[in-house]
């Protein structure tokens, strides 16, 4: 059986790498990609626990957040479509309008 | 064995984020990047008696999702795009080095615990867990209201999406 805290290390890994690609790329597609790594290591973290405790209500949660996964992206390229064509650019310093 | 197995999977998965998170040549070579992470993800998966769910990341992450990204990026036809320029670095290395910090704690608590510190753990699994029949059985019983709630979800996102990216009648 696989330790339950060695599922969890492989998540935290995950998650903090994909909370780095938000921090610091700067383009739109692979910071939704980096979205996307977290909410994988969310899932990951839901399988190990519900393996750890026998109940299958975590991989109910996983289908949840795959759901939520897909719409986010659907939304996510809707709106860069929607920025490169005002902008012709996906780097979000360019972006900027409503920054303070 | 199993062990190893997914020793194995973990390490792909974390070569392929960081593949896609530190490479600024092209986004087709993130996106690619991505789904080696996926399917490995997948297998790490199946190896925890996931069976149905595991199936799903293939299929719809590794599938759909990555695919519509590729989609995308070849649409727009990007340019190579680098870090950040030094006026804006300082920032984000200090946000670097926090998650850095951060994610070293957190992987030092997670295996520094003893087994025991988790309670709950059960041996031996219930016939048939994590096929189809028996997440299905309680996706379609106990959680029938969040089940209906996210095609409701996924029809809003379908719309918006439409809307969003559909170009405007006359102003290109």
């Amino acid at each position: 059986m696989i330790p339950i805290a060695h599922v969890i290390a492989l998540s935290a890994v995950l998650f903090a790498i994909g909370a780095l690609g938000v921090l610091v790329r700067r383009n739109l597609v692979v910071m939704l990609m980096s979205i996307e790594l977290m909410l994988n290591a969310a899932n990951l973290a839901f399988i190990g626990f519900a393996r750890h405790h026998g109940d299958e209500t975590g991989h109910v949660f996983v289908l949840m957040v795959i759901v939520v996964a897909a719409a986010e992206v659907a939304v996510g390229l809707g709106i860069l479509i929607a920025l490169f064509r005002n902008r012709a650019s996906v780097d979000v310093e360019d972006a900027s309008l409503l920054k303070w | 064995m199993s062990l190893w197995l997914f020793y194995a999977f973990g390490a792909v998965a974390v070569i392929g984020a960081l593949g896609m998170v530190l490479n600024v040549r092209n986004a087709v070579a993130s996106a690619l990047c991505l789904v080696a992470t996926m399917v490995a993800l997948g297998g790490v998966h199946v190896l925890l008696e996931a069976y149905f769910v595991g199936a799903l990341q293939v299929l719809v992450y590794a599938g759909a999702i990555v695919v519509l990204f590729v989609f995308v990026v070849m649409l727009l036809n990007l340019r190579r795009d680098g870090f950040p320029p030094a006026r804006a670095r300082l920032g984000r290395v200090t946000a670097a080095a926090v998650v850095g910090a951060a994610l070293a704690g957190l992987v030092g608590l997670a295996l520094t615990l003893p087994e025991t510190a988790v309670p709950g753990a059960t041996a031996a699994l219930p016939e048939g867990f994590g096929g189809y029949r028996r997440v299905g059985a309680a996706l379609f019983t106990d959680y029938l209201l969040a089940f209906e709630a996210t095609s409701l979800l996924l029809l809003s996102a379908m719309v918006g999406a439409v809307v969003l990216a559909k170009r405007r009648g006359g102003d290109a």
